[in-house]
């Protein structure tokens, strides 16, 4: 971590772990500023890039590697970008029963949060080799920062670092798809509702699921509390796990709690908006939607190691005691992580 | 064998359909179609006995027939041709119950097929992202066509309960779509703007017509060798639509309007009775429904022949091309591509939408 001192504003992805890749799919917007900061840039990607380009040579619109290439480069961009306006604007695409759209998380909606994730938070990510290249794996990741970014920065670090291509498919409460446009967005990105039922079907399908057992309590809760993780639910989490046999990955973000500082709760106006809490920070509503703009904080999110459930009979997920067991085991090692990362971290913001 | 088939509700298409295709099979002997109206449609050799099931007069049917097999259709969202809501509801409702009660009075009976609908499940945005047949909806349906389902299937229930003798299969249909299907949602799809709720983009699974008779008569029958054809099923194609994909696949724009104007625009067609905007069709293009179709494969044994978007597809060519048709919309895209210069890069970004 001492390296991570130094490094340069924009460059941490270099240095993130122990497998380390190259990004997978840029914007074009990103990556025409990308060619700007000059050769650091530049000679990085290089060799995997090209590698790429030849598996999935169909129509997603890879970085060139290059300059020289860039002329035939933005070609194939265009006609990549003008195949993916035909199927979208034809319908000629698919989703899957939970409404996850590859196509558009791919291309689009991850191209939109991966500013965010680079520029802005500048996530660092630690252990991303504990997330299984294959089968089921249920992410258990602590939750903060009154607005859940930390969720869908969860989902950039998997998507963009793990060298198995894996999805996080994230759970979320039940007011995401009740509010219109949020609810359309968090389904094609393949969220889906925080039940029982549509986890263990998840995890049937040998998807990654994410939860964060904290819930409102633990995103909304005051900045003095931050970094204190929450009661973790009732536990479902572990006998949904227990029940398809698959790893417990405790996950750790640093950096999510001091996004919106909560200095206070405007509860009556919560209540009357139906909304679990309404955050009152040093800039929110008092700036109009300035203040909604996040403080630009520096991340870290570190996957652990694995927790196994396959060695349990399969009536553990009935046994209770266990299941607090295992609840309180995940739940100190996520805590635990979280006060080693703070205390290797420097400054809130850098 | 020498099977006698009584089928309710063959003044639709659907179930005159069913009759035509069930007389073909070796083991039955005589079908006899029941309704209250007289079919627009020939019914091929089945005997048409005019009888409304509301009235007592379906128990003397069924004893007179002797039909040792009941296959119930007449549960439906729409009236036939110019009914109120109220007889659609009672033909549903107490039609069910005094089919039922004749089914109990009837020795004969051996086997009841009720034709149901996924609407039993509701749509709520608390529900899970897949229902199964166990899935207990979050919030009932509070009216029209999905809570006359979910009556009648208690009935059914209830049924099933003081004749355990009968082997009862109650078939939940998803939306049943085809070249010359009559729902409700095949209505909407005809309209030539689609009015959508903004912010929502609903999950919808669609069922082929052809596959409903199909499992209809695989359920009328005795069950295969290591299937059973009794209890309750979810029918579905494979795979999941979207509305915006339907909308586009289909070449007719949407409308998108907020939810409290699309109720309020609901209920103000739904007076002046130009279509049946119901609400619970609203939340069904509000929050979508998507059900698992695992004990339709592994119980029943039954594989549908059309995937969700080859129903779709089918409904589609079916109803000829819309405002903007997708062919025209990618022959659009494809001049853009052939120009020699498109001006500078086209970032997918803007194509989100």
């Amino acid at each position: 971590m001492a390296d991570a001192k130094v490094i340069p504003f924009d460059d941490d992805r270099s240095r993130t772990g122990a497998v380390q890749r190259p990004p997978r799919r840029r914007s074009a917007g990103s990556r025409r500023k990308g060619t700007e900061p000059g050769p650091v840039r530049e000679v990085e990607p290089l060799p995997t890039a090209a590698g790429a380009q030849d598996d999935v040579a169909v129509t997603s619109e890879e970085q060139p590697p290059e300059r020289p290439r860039a002329e035939g480069g933005l070609e194939r961009r265009i006609a990549g970008g003008l195949g993916f306006l035909r199927r979208r604007l034809t319908g000629d695409y698919e989703i899957d029963d939970f409404g996850y759209d590859e196509e558009l998380t791919d291309q689009v909606l991850m191209s939109l949060l991966r500013p965010v994730y680079e520029k802005y938070f500048r996530v660092d990510v630690k252990g991303i080799e504990n997330i299984p290249s294959d089968g089921g794996a249920l992410i258990v990741a602590n939750h903060s920062g009154t607005l859940p970014l930390d969720g869908l920065m969860m989902q950039v670090a998997v998507h963009d670092n793990h060298p198995a291509d894996r999805h996080l498919r994230l759970l979320a409460a039940d007011l995401v798809f009740m509010l219109p446009v949020i609810n359309e967005l968090a389904r094609k990105l393949g969220h889906t509702l925080a039940c029982a039922e549509d986890a263990e079907r998840l995890l049937g399908q040998g998807e990654v699921v994410g939860v964060m057992p904290e819930g409102f309590k633990g995103i909304g809760k005051p900045f003095s509390e931050r970094y204190k993780l929450q009661r973790f639910g009732r536990g479902g989490f572990v006998s949904t796990a227990l029940r398809q046999g698959v790893p417990i990955i405790p996950c750790s973000i640093v950096g999510a709690e001091e996004i919106y500082p909560m200095i206070g709760n405007a509860k009556t106006l919560a209540r009357v908006l139906g909304f679990p809490y309404f955050p009152l920070t040093p800039t929110f509503p008092w700036l109009g939607p300035l203040g909604a703009i996040p403080l630009p904080t520096k991340w870290t999110i570190q996957f652990g190691e694995p927790i196994l459930t396959d060695g349990y009979p399969p009536e553990a997920a009935e046994d209770p005691m266990l299941m607090f067991n295992l609840t309180d085991q995940v739940r100190e090692q996520i805590q635990h992580t979280l006060y080693k990362l703070l205390v290797q971290r420097r400054s809130v913001f850098f | 064998m020498g099977k006698v088939v009584l089928v309710t509700g063959v003044a639709r298409r659907l179930g005159g359909r069913f009759v035509r295709r069930i007389q073909r099979d070796p083991q039955v002997d005589r079908v006899v179609a029941v309704d209250a109206v007289p079919p627009e449609h020939h019914l091929g050799g089945a005997d048409f006995i005019q009888a409304d099931i509301r009235q007592p007069t379906i128990a003397r049917v069924l004893a007179e027939t002797a039909a040792d097999t009941v296959v119930h259709m007449d549960v439906t969202g729409t009236a036939l041709g110019s009914g109120s809501r109220t007889t659609v509801k009672e033909t549903n409702v107490i039609g069910t119950m005094q089919l039922l009660g004749a089914c109990q009075k009837s020795p004969a009976v051996k086997r009841l097929v009720v034709k149901s609908s996924t609407n039993v499940y509701g749509s709520a945005p608390r529900d899970p992202a897949v229902f199964t047949e166990t899935t207990p909806p979050k919030s009932l349906p509070s009216g029209g066509f999905a809570k006359d389902t979910v009556e009648v299937e208690g009935y059914v229930r209830g049924f099933a309960r003081r004749r355990p003798d009968v082997a009862v299969c109650v078939l939940r249909f998803a939306n049943i779509l085809g070249p010359t299907a009559d729902t409700p949602l095949a209505s909407y799809f005809s309209l030539p703007v689609l009015p959508t709720v903004f912010g929502y983009d609903p999950r919808l699974q669609f069922v082929h017509e052809d596959d409903v008779i199909e499992v209809l008569r695989i359920a009328s029958h005795e069950p295969e060798r290591g299937t059973l054809n009794s209890g309750t099923f979810n029918i579905a194609g494979d795979g999941v639509l979207l509305l915006s994909q339907c909308s586009r696949r289909l070449g007719r724009p949407t409308v998108p309007l907020l939810l409290p104007a699309v109720t309020w625009a609901g209920s103000l067609v739904r007076t002046l009775g130009m279509t049946d905007f119901s609400p619970e069709q609203i939340r069904l293009l509000t929050n979508g429904r998507v059900v698992a179709t695992d004990q339709m494969r592994e119980t029943l044994g039954f594989s549908p022949k059309y995937t969700t978007p080859e129903t779709f597809a089918d409904f589609a060519h079916s109803r000829g091309p819309g405002l903007l048709p997708p062919e025209a919309v990618a022959g659009a895209v494809d001049r853009i591509a052939a120009l020699p210069f498109p001006g500078g890069g086209h970032p997918p970004t803007q194509s989100a939408n």
